[in-house]
């Protein structure tokens, strides 16, 4: 052993019991600092023989190495120590409730308002729109309902506060003016559905003087009822996310269309509580048909050429039917508990590809 | 529509089940509603026999029966004056549901004496109102019988729905033929015979209306005649039990027999007693002022444009509504007449909806008779009061004529594929039309189909096609998918309503719930909303709360803040997205985002500092929603003008350009919030989404890229300003000012507003900090301190202050 040995031994032997950054630091100057022992060793070059120089020289920067690794190497230990007692001291409670962030919601309505838009979209229905303030022509005589039908009495419509001598003016009782006014307006094929508010003078448990339409429409060369079938069925199967959901058909009466049906679905009620899906009971949730010719001849389209078929749905109903919301006057009450409960997240856009059902 | 299946199998021969029946009802479009088997609902009841009677200890009225059931001897304590031994009667075991009173039957204790059960009175079983003692069967009828066996009462009933084209089916006879159509047995041709008159009918009837002067002629046809030496007391157990299964009181045989006709047949009439009439019957208009008083009791003044049967003394009866109490038929009458016409269906609905009068004459003469029925209804009822009543019927006395009704519609056959889709040869559809009594003559395509009388809803080949495939089975056409016509689903909302759902979720995600109230609202509060005009002030309301089109949802969602609060609920948010009016046209009509907000806008919490919702937080939710909907946030301002219901201090316009207000957002006003019953203060907003510019769309361009970007390689620098300025200097001269003092800033944040100490009374101290990005090398000291300086010099210009040291 000679004096390199003897030194970088005892460097080494210092700084593995160094307990803490401050002697290290220390160390770390007496052994590599510019008066440091091992700077020293390398100082001492000059004065031996040229000879021997390099290989010494070697010796030297390896005891050099090592001692600085060594340095490294306890740096490292301490610091992480002492990172280890100060994190020690350092506590929160983390059972203690989060900051409270935004909690809106959006109002089953419109939830299942773009659910049912994304299931038409996907057969190719876009969505029209039309005034909730309509005459006459749009809401009754375009549809074929003669000015003696009963809906248009004061007893189920509301009327607007006219002269006598104005065309009168109704709050729609249906959205199937849209039709009306979309066939109007586009040539055909037609494919449209809109929702909207509709209105009639009713208000009582189960009917309020406001309430929400879609109105289908599918025109074109060949459309018959096979095709509505196909087209109302698919849309109650992925709005209820029920595969197998049963159906039916059942024949029915609307002046706009003919032939006409109101379509039912399964359900069983079991101790007051409905269940939609298999069971011994059917739940109507909609009324269809193929556009009667003169609905179509009133809109401007040749009822030679063009058919197809509409419906009506009401999406109050199918919010109640889905979600299992009981009763139809709390949609519009704005309680704040009550849309807290049955209020959708904003982030829960319905996509098909997501599925519609939670 | 009721009837009982017994009553079905008169008019249709069948051995279906119940079951069967009702689901070939509903797949023709009968829809049953309801299916009642009495035979299940009084399954409990059954015949017991009082095998002795003796007072009870504690209670003059009552006594206590041992009563002989299918259970063995039971203990009945009795408060029927006619509870005696022997007595055979309808007993009620305990759990049993007593239908009249609407309670569940439970042992008890009457007066000390325990009762384990009931013997019913007609009232408490539900058939009338008979409740004057215990119902008695004879003495020979056996013990532990189910009641509803030995009564005959076990004949299912069956509510249906009829849609207001098909008057055929509003009679028994109708909804038969649609079954046998519908392949559920063999129909019954009705066979009515004419019954010879013996005499001419004492009564005259003459049809006194100008030629078409009133429109369609109001009764353009009647047929009556006489029927002498009838003697009207109760109907036949048969009659009544039918009219009693279907929810009617039996009365007596002659109006039982009207009653039985209208339900039978769907045929109403009307029977007079001739000895209470004042010489012949015309039918006319009323006279004004005339009154009837009819047989539902009630006395109506008439205008005039009912249809009234007139004697010489004034009108007896209300045509096709309802009959009068004047000349009504009761045990004492002798000699009748009996009415059958044809009356227009809209007049008979305008006066029933006039009177309000709801009966089943006037239910089918609105929905329009069978007009070939009138004089078969009129023999067929003739020969029952014969058969019930005895004497003997004169010759018919006619007036008017049946109207025109024969029509011939074509069917191509091929449209019933075409709009069906279901494929059926010509001769299957011309066979169940067949079935539904049209006549088919198929020697020619397309084919003439000649109407029947009872089907004047028929008007057109889709007609048609709608009877062939119903009785068919809608069920059998196949489903075909309707496919889109891309196999991809392509886009389809308009930028209008990819607005407002956008509007939504950015509103709801701000932590406000959304609520759908009533486009109406009060004119009081339409008026201090800004609208309330009287063209959109409605007719009709439901309530002087909702009589006019709101011209904001702003006060319906503060009306349900209101209610909130009364509820208890302290800090919420509510907002809206959907219609509001400015006019009644289709243009006037705006989608309007607005909300509201009450309480604090921080809740309670042990890591943030509560404060209540200001403006900031309402003009927040308003650019969340602006921005949501595509608007151009950078190129808003913000002006301090708001309409009269915000706080006049404390409420702002959003302005893209000087015309084009986008919304209005702060505190409301105090007077306002007090008309409303609010005593805390709210803010709200509202945005007009419809003002928002539509994104300009490049015909047939689809442009995706954004505007390019590199990430600047050298880091950006912050500097601080303070300065010292008028307090009513708006804080947006200052930001905006800074942000344009030199193009190498990228960012302007105000981060503090200051009055008080060291700030002279009337200034206040603004605190902005600026981002300056480098672009080619660092800024070097004395370039920040020239950027600096245009900071000052811009804001100091700007505002008029000064920068504090």
């Amino acid at each position: 052993m000679d004096d390199v040995d003897t030194i970088t031994e005892s460097f080494l032997t210092q700084i593995s019991a160094a307990g803490d950054t401050a002697t290290l630091e220390d160390l770390r100057v007496a052994a590599l600092g510019r008066k440091g022992g091992m700077t020293g060793l390398m100082k001492t070059l000059g004065q031996t023989a040229p000879e021997d120089r390099k290989a010494l020289g070697q010796r030297y920067n390896q005891a050099k190495d090592k001692v600085a690794a060594a340095l490294d190497s306890r740096r490292s230990e301490l610091d992480q120590l002492e990172m280890l007692a100060r994190l020690g001291g350092e506590t929160v409670d983390v059972t203690l409730p989060v900051r409270p962030g935004p909690a809106g919601k959006i109002h089953p309505i419109s939830q299942v308002m773009e659910e049912i838009t994304a299931i038409f979209a996907d057969m190719g229905f876009a969505v029209a729109e039309g005034p909730d303030i309509e005459d006459d022509f749009h809401n009754f005589t375009a549809l074929n309902i003669p000015p003696e039908h009963p809906a248009r009495q004061m007893h189920d419509t509301f009327y607007l506060d006219q002269e006598a001598n104005e065309e009168k003016l109704v709050m729609r009782t249906h959205t199937s003016p849209v039709q009306i006014r979309h066939m109007q307006s586009t040539e055909p094929p037609h494919r449209i559905i809109a929702p909207g508010r509709t209105y009639r003078s009713d208000s009582d448990q189960t009917h309020t003087p406001m309430f929400h339409q879609i109105e289908g429409l599918a025109i074109d060369r060949d459309i018959h009822m096979g095709h509505l079938k196909g087209c109302l069925v698919d849309f109650a199967r992925t709005i209820f996310g029920i595969e197998d959901l049963p159906f039916r058909f059942r024949p029915s009466h609307f002046p706009f269309t003919e032939p006409s049906a109101e379509m039912d679905i399964g359900c069983s009620r079991v101790n007051g509580e409905l269940h939609i899906g298999g069971g011994d009971d059917w739940l109507e949730i909609l009324g269809c048909g193929m556009v009667h010719p003169k609905v179509l001849k009133h809109a401007g389209v040749d009822p030679n050429t063009w058919q197809g078929f509409a419906f009506g749905l009401g999406i109050d109903r199918i919010a109640m039917l889905k979600y299992g919301i009981a009763d139809l006057r709390s949609f519009f009450d704005g309680d704040v508990r009550w849309l807290r409960h049955y209020g959708f997240d904003p982030l829960d856009v319905p996509s098909l590809a997501a599925g519609l059902v939670r | 529509m009721k009837f009982t299946v017994g009553w079905l199998r008169d008019h249709l021969d069948t051995d279906a089940s119940l079951d069967a029946i009702t689901d070939s009802l509903t797949s023709l479009g009968l829809e049953v509603e309801g299916v009642t088997d009495p035979t299940v609902a009084m399954a409990a009841f059954t015949t017991a026999k009082v095998i002795e009677a003796k007072p009870h200890p504690e209670a003059d009225r009552l006594q206590v029966c041992t009563v002989e059931t299918n259970n063995g001897m039971i203990q009945v304590v009795c408060g029927a004056p006619n509870a005696r031994t022997g007595l055979v009667g309808v007993f009620a075991p305990p759990g049993s549901y007593i239908p009249g009173t609407g309670i569940k039957l439970r042992k008890s204790k009457i007066r000390g004496v325990e009762s384990n059960g009931m013997l019913l009175s007609e009232r408490e079983l539900g058939l009338s109102d008979e409740h004057d003692g215990i119902i008695e069967l004879g003495d020979d009828v056996a013990v532990g019988e189910p009641f509803s066996k030995i009564s005959g009462r076990d004949d299912p009933v069956i509510d249906i729905a009829i849609t207001p084209n098909r008057q055929d089916c509003l009679g028994v006879h109708g909804i038969a033929r649609d079954l046998a159509a519908g392949g559920l047995g063999t129909f019954k041709e009705h066979g009515i015979q004419a019954i010879p008159g013996k005499f001419p009918s004492p009564v005259s009837i003459v049809l006194r209306f100008k030629k078409n002067a009133d429109g369609p002629t109001a009764c353009p046809y009647f047929v009556g005649r006489t029927v002498r030496g009838v003697k009207n007391g109760p109907s036949p157990a048969w009659l009544q039990e039918r009219l009693q299964a279907i929810g009617l009181r039996p009365i007596s045989a002659l109006v039982d027999i009207s009653n039985f006709m209208a339900f039978a047949y769907g045929r109403p009439l009307h029977v007079f007693d001739v000895d209470k009439l004042d010489g012949g019957l015309h039918v006319r208009l009323s006279k004004t002022g005339e009154k009837v008083l009819a047989l539902d009791g009630k006395e109506y003044e008439l205008d005039d444009q009912v249809t009234v049967i007139s004697d010489d003394g004034g009108p007896v009866s209300m045509g096709g509504v309802v009959g009068g109490e004047s000349t009504g038929c009761t045990s004492e009458t002798k000699t009748v007449f009996i009415e059958s016409a044809l009356f227009d269906p809209l007049r008979t609905a305008t006066t029933g909806r006039r009177y309000q009068i709801e009966s089943d004459a006037r239910y089918r003469f609105e929905r329009g008779l069978d007009p070939e029925f009138t004089v078969p209804g009129l023999e067929e009822a003739t020969r029952m009061v014969l058969e019930l009543c005895g004497g003997e019927a004169s010759e018919l006395v006619t007036a008017g004529e049946i109207p025109a009704w024969e029509k011939t519609v074509t069917l191509r056959p091929g449209r019933v594929a075409a709009l069906g889709g279901i494929e059926l040869t010509g001769k299957q559809s011309a066979e169940i039309l067949e079935r539904l009594g049209f006549s088919v003559d198929q020697s020619a395509e397309p084919f003439d189909v000649t109407v029947p009388p009872w089907r004047s809803d028929i008007e057109g080949e889709a007609d048609l096609v709608e009877e062939v495939i119903r009785v068919h089975g809608f069920d059998k056409i196949p489903s075909v998918p309707l496919r889109g016509k891309s196999a991809i689903a392509q886009p389809v909302l308009t930028p209008r309503q990819l607005r407002a759902r956008a509007a939504r979720r950015a509103l709801a995600s701000q932590g406000l719930l959304e609520a759908v109230t009533w486009s109406f609202t009060s004119q009081k509060l339409a008026e201090q909303f800004g609208g309330g005009s009287q063209a959109l002030r409605l007719a009709n309301p439901i309530s002087s709360e909702l009589d006019a089109m709101r011209p904001s949802a702003l006060p319906n969602l503060l009306a349900a803040a209101g209610r909130n609060l009364d509820r208890g609920a302290e800090n919420f948010g509510l907002f809206e997205v959907g219609p509001a009016y400015s006019g009644t046209s289709a243009d006037d009509q705006f989608t309007e985002a607005s909300g509201v907000r009450i309480g604090s806008a921080v809740p309670r919490q042990w890591s943030v500092k509560t404060r209540p919702a200001d403006a900031f937080d309402a003009k927040a939710d308003a650019l969340a929603a602006l921005a949501a909907g595509g608007a151009p946030v950078a190129k808003l301002k913000v002006e301090a003008t708001a309409p009269a219901w915000y706080h006049p201090g404390r409420s702002g316009s959003i302005q893209l350009g000087p015309q084009n207000s986008l919304g209005f957002f702060g505190e409301l006003h105090p007077g306002v919030l007090a008309a409303l019953g609010i005593k805390t203060p709210a803010v709200a907003f509202q945005v007009f989404l419809d003002s928002i510019p539509q994104p300009k769309s490049k015909k047939g361009k689809v442009k995706t890229a954004k505007t390019g970007y590199s990430a600047p390689d050298l880091p950006a620098v912050e500097r601080d300003f303070a300065f010292l300025m008028d307090a009513d200097v708006r804080a947006s001269d200052a930001i905006n000012a800074a942000q344009r003092a030199d193009l190498s800033i990228i960012h302007v944040t105000l981060f503090d507003v200051f009055t008080g100490v060291g700030v002279p009374d009337g200034q206040k101290s603004i605190a902005i900090s600026a981002r300056l990005q480098p672009t080619e090398q660092t800024f070097t000291d004395a370039e920040i301190e020239a950027i600096g300086a245009k900071i000052v010099a811009a804001v100091t210009e700007a505002t008029g202050g000064t920068l504090r040291t």
